[in-house]
């Protein structure tokens, strides 16, 4: 059956800020789930906490809203026990790189098969706008008492110091791409991590779409506006990592940490950095478990009528006295 | 068969072999056809800071330990120093000739507490601060003592075996100890060998080595020291016994009754058995292909909470095991299972608190704390296992509570289960069922809502994968469909609808799966958790004096049951709660939910078990004197 984007829409009233950056990444992740065709009970959509936890409300398919910090914790759990689930996990920058960057660095270094998008906006604003750990320090966005006194995270640097086999940034009001990334991430063999600038109207006075876009009304009438953001594409980039030799890993992985530190007037967005030579996890247990892919935790039988049919009886045999 | 109850101990430093020695010794005994109970005692610690273990061995049926030692084996002089007190009149020290000179100052593991309590004892039995001087006291006991040069005998079989290599390897002194208190009790070589042999399995040269030194020393005592009065000389062979390790009940609990998902950060006394799980996570199925217990260690307890759950919407039966610092981190995403109703499991080992408390040792504290455990109001079960064999049916129950009745359920365990090796029938996996509420395999209309109303309360319940299943979860306020909703009129009826678990869960559990209930009398004890196996053997202890004490064990302890825990007290004049927590937590439920008083508390925060001698004690006590409110126990190094 081909389903159409409609399909994966709910009818749940959406209460995000007129001009929000949020619809954009809603709209991005239902057209990838339309364009892959992804029957709608096969894909299920793990939130965290924040305008961006909402998320999995407005999106028809299985849906897990968590807890602030842990939606990784859950959509792991979740995507090992059934690796036949398509899994999207999506929060924002405080709740996955404040409360919940320690999961943040696990999660990258298990490399379990599924896709985390961060909405990045720099404040938390559901809470009214406090500053969050991607705001720059003294930076002040318009409901903070005084400038912001703690350095940023680099999303993009962290994802691929923890292990994130496939990093990238979007951007929210550039729903094409972000659908062609969310697409690419999904289809990666492994951890994907997709870092999307998505400004706060009501909130981020600074990072605003005008001044992604270098239309920002300035002060000063020398500076000639341009647009921030690019492709790293375009500028003949490549992510991927191609053979299994240190060198070359090692060469992918420095030149993806010298990118992500790329901000101000030139902003790259796109693929940053891909490995699929890394084995993901469910790889790494049907190593130690033959039949883990075909026979996962949530398909093995455990009953029959009621009655348990698993045998322990060798192992009781060794403790027989 | 005369009436055999011997206590063997042996101690010494983390890491030296305690551990296994007492291993080996427990298998002989339970070899030998009598009934094991031991109990390991060790500090937070790696390498080199004290650590017992205490073997009781019987002809019948035992369930804990007794304060009396009657063999004991002391690698080193902190041994001496701290147990010497505890071996009988007409008992044995087994010990290394080479410390005898060793004074207390020398052992720098050795408190500054406890070093100022001996002296002081010392002071007042006019002994010097040695180990020879404090052997001199227990000899005057009436204490037998065996002095054997550790490294002597070493030497002896170095020179008989033509292998100067076995002068050094001290490592072996476990074994040596093991080989001599068998000898001194007599007891045939025969299973001692077939021990090391299953011990060192599959390390062949290594078992080798240790037979013979198994036998050199065996020999060496049975040669020198003849005549000890104790005997386990007699033995009768056991059919469908097993010897096993606290975590493991649990773990093949786990096994048969389908968990497929465990999720843990390692913390003692709680680890022991996710590494059990994963050790054997291929799991053979009847008549299918082989299953397996996916077991992940997560970066902290929060993510195995996360994960559990995550996995458990899958329709996977799912579990975490943690112990109380660990549930203090799970506590806010228990309430999003609750308010999910998502059927996970958290095997809870409890130990000392508060906070990291005293990390190795026992404590039965988290009562309160397990049934208060995450904010606002929601249904969960709260569900403790009396021992180890108990521990491996409860295990199959949780898992089913759980899923029947879409709930976590927090299955209460402690450090005093976990280090406790005994003999028990073997587990038998056809006693338990599989019942899985109203998980559905299979939805054909296109209308379904995970949280729609029904008669009892319990929603059909989706899983994720599950076609025309889909379902939306959030840890907030939600409707049928699972949709966030601030209405004042839904919020009443979820509230309701899940909360009406508690009245579904008192009436669906069999009574005699909520209360255990013996000998009801007079006066009657109650309790819950591992204090079973002390009380059992303490009330046995005084019926032999005709003394009469009833014992009603509650391991179901929320929802409470209130009615059937009345009708057990009817006719009970004295109620005495035993407990190893300070503030007598079940008496305080018992208060809240029946209005009753506790007459008499024994209670123990020491973190060390409760022995069957100390209650019978303190229950002796308490008959003598009825204005003794608290009675407080402290046995144990």
């Amino acid at each position: 059956m081909v389903l159409k984007l409609s399909d994966y829409k709910t009818d749940v009233h959406n209460d995000w800020c007129p001009g929000c950056g949020d619809f954009g990444i809603v709209n991005a992740i239902q057209m990838a789930l339309a364009e892959m065709n992804i029957p709608k009970h096969k894909a299920a959509i793990f939130s965290g906490i924040g305008c961006s936890g909402k998320t999995s409300h407005f999106i028809n398919t299985y849906g897990v809203h968590t807890l602030h910090g842990r939606v990784l914790t859950f959509a792991q759990g979740a995507k090992i026990a059934n690796p036949e689930m398509t899994i999207v996990a999506a929060g924002g920058d405080g709740d996955g790189l404040g409360i919940g960057a320690g999961h943040f660095v696990a999660a990258g270094r298990r490399n379990v098969d599924l896709t985390y998008i961060i909405f990045d906006n720099g404040v938390y604003g559901l809470t009214k706008g406090q500053a969050s750990p991607t705001l720059k320090l003294g930076e002040k966005t318009k409901s903070l008492p005084t400038p912001n006194t703690n350095y940023n995270v680099n999303p993009i640097g962290l994802a691929v110091a923890s292990g994130f086999t496939f990093v990238a940034r979007g951007y929210s009001y550039d729903v094409r791409q972000l659908k062609d990334l969310i697409t690419a991430a999904i289809n990666h063999k492994g951890l994907a991590f997709l870092d999307v600038l998505q400004p706060c109207p009501t909130y981020n006075d600074i990072n605003t779409r005008d001044w992604y876009a270098g239309t920002e009304p300035t002060d000063d009438a020398a500076i000639k506006t341009h647009a921030r953001l690019y492709k790293l594409e375009d500028s003949g980039y490549d992510p991927v990592v191609h053979y299994s030799e240190e060198a070359e890993l090692n060469e992918k992985l420095s030149q993806a940490l010298i990118k992500s530190l790329e901000w101000g007037d030139k902003i790259p967005l796109g693929i940053f950095y891909k490995n699929e030579i890394i084995t993901e996890y469910g790889g790494r247990l049907a190593d130690k478990i033959p039949n883990y892919l075909e026979n996962p935790p949530a398909a093995q039988k455990i009953s029959s009528n009621g009655k348990p049919i698993t045998d322990i009886s060798k192992l009781l045999d060794s403790l027989q006295v | 068969m005369a009436n055999v109850d011997i206590s063997w101990q042996i101690g010494g430093p983390q890491g030296s072999g305690v551990e296994t020695a007492a291993n080996i010794f427990s298998r002989v005994c339970a070899r030998a056809g009598y009934q094991v109970f031991g109990k390991r005692e060790f500090y937070s610690n790696i390498k080199g800071e004290h650590s017992y273990f205490t073997v009781r061995v019987s002809d019948k049926k035992i369930h804990s330990n007794v304060n009396d030692v009657t063999v004991m084996v002391a690698f080193d002089a902190e041994t001496i120093f701290r147990h010497a007190n505890e071996v009988v009149s007409g008992g044995a020290i087994i010990y290394d000739s080479d410390i005898e000179n060793i004074e207390t100052k020398d052992v720098h593991t050795l408190d500054t507490y406890f070093k100022a309590r001996l002296h002081k004892y010392l002071d007042t039995k006019k002994k010097n601060y040695t180990v020879s001087g404090f052997l001199d006291l227990v000899k005057e006991n009436g204490v037998n003592l065996y002095p054997v040069s550790f490294r002597g005998i070493l030497d002896g079989l170095a020179k008989d075996t033509n292998n100067p290599k076995l002068k050094g390897m001290i490592r072996m002194f476990n074994v040596l100890g093991v080989s001599i208190s068998l000898g001194l009790l007599h007891m045939s070589s025969k299973q001692l060998f077939e021990s090391i042999e299953l011990i060192f399995g599959k390390k062949q040269k290594i078992a080798e080595i240790n037979k013979q030194l198994a036998n050199y020393a065996y020999n060496y005592a049975t040669a020198k020291f003849p005549n000890f009065k104790h005997s386990l000389a007699e033995s009768s062979k056991q059919s469908d016994t097993i010897l096993i390790q606290g975590h493991q009940g649990t773990a093949f609990g786990k096994m048969v009754c389908g968990c497929r998902f465990q999720a843990y950060y390692p913390i003692t006394p709680a680890s022991d058995e996710s590494v059990f799980l994963e050790s054997h996570e291929i799991l053979e199925i009847n008549e299918d292909r082989p299953g397996s217990t996916v077991v992940i260690q997560t970066e902290d307890e929060i993510s195995a909470i996360g994960m559990t759950i995550g996995s458990a919407l899958t329709g996977t039966r799912s579990a975490t095991s943690t112990s109380g610092p660990g549930f203090s981190l799970m506590s806010e995403a228990l309430g999003w299972a609750g308010i999910n109703e998502v059927p996970v499991v958290i095997t809870l080992y409890q130990r000392s608190g508060p906070s990291t408390g005293l990390p190795t040792r026992h404590g039965q504290e988290d009562l309160m704390f397990a049934i208060n455990a995450g904010h606002g109001e929601f249904p969960k079960i709260v569900y403790a296992s009396g021992d180890i064999e108990e521990s491996f049916y409860d295990t199959g129950k949780c898992f089913n509570f759980s899923d029947i009745f879409q709930v976590p359920v927090i299955h209460m365990m402690d450090k005093f289960l976990a280090s406790s090796v005994v003999t028990c029938k073997r587990l038998d996996s056809t006693k338990l069922k599989i019942e899985r509420g109203k998980l559905l395999d299979k939805i054909d209309t296109n209308d379904y809502k995970r949280f729609a109303h029904s008669e009892d309360g319990i929603s059909p319940r989706s899983k994720l994968g599950l076609e025309n299943g889909i379902f939306w979860n959030t840890g907030d306020e939600s409707d049928e469909s699972g949709h966030i909703t601030e209405d004042p009129i839904v919020r009443l009826q979820m509230m309701d609808k899940r909360l009406s678990r508690f009245s579904q869960i008192l009436k669906y559990i069999p009574k005699e799966d909520q209360v255990v209930s013996s000998g009801i009398a007079e006066y009657a004890v109650v309790s819950w958790g591992s204090t079973k196996g002390p009380i059992l053997d303490a009330i046995e202890m005084l019926k032999k004096e005709n003394i009469h004490i009833g014992f009603i064990q509650i391991k179901l302890l929320h929802p409470f049951p209130t009615d059937l825990v009345k009708s057990f007290l009817k006719n009970v004049k004295t109620i005495i709660d035993i407990e190893a927590n300070a503030t007598g937590q079940l008496g305080l439920l018992l208060k809240q939910n029946l209005g009753s008083e506790i007459d008499h508390y024994v209670l123990k925060y020491t973190g060390r078990a409760m022995t069957c001698t100390e209650i019978y004690d303190s229950i002796k006590k308490i008959l003598a004197n009825k204005e003794q409110k608290k009675v407080i126990l402290t046995h144990g190094a």
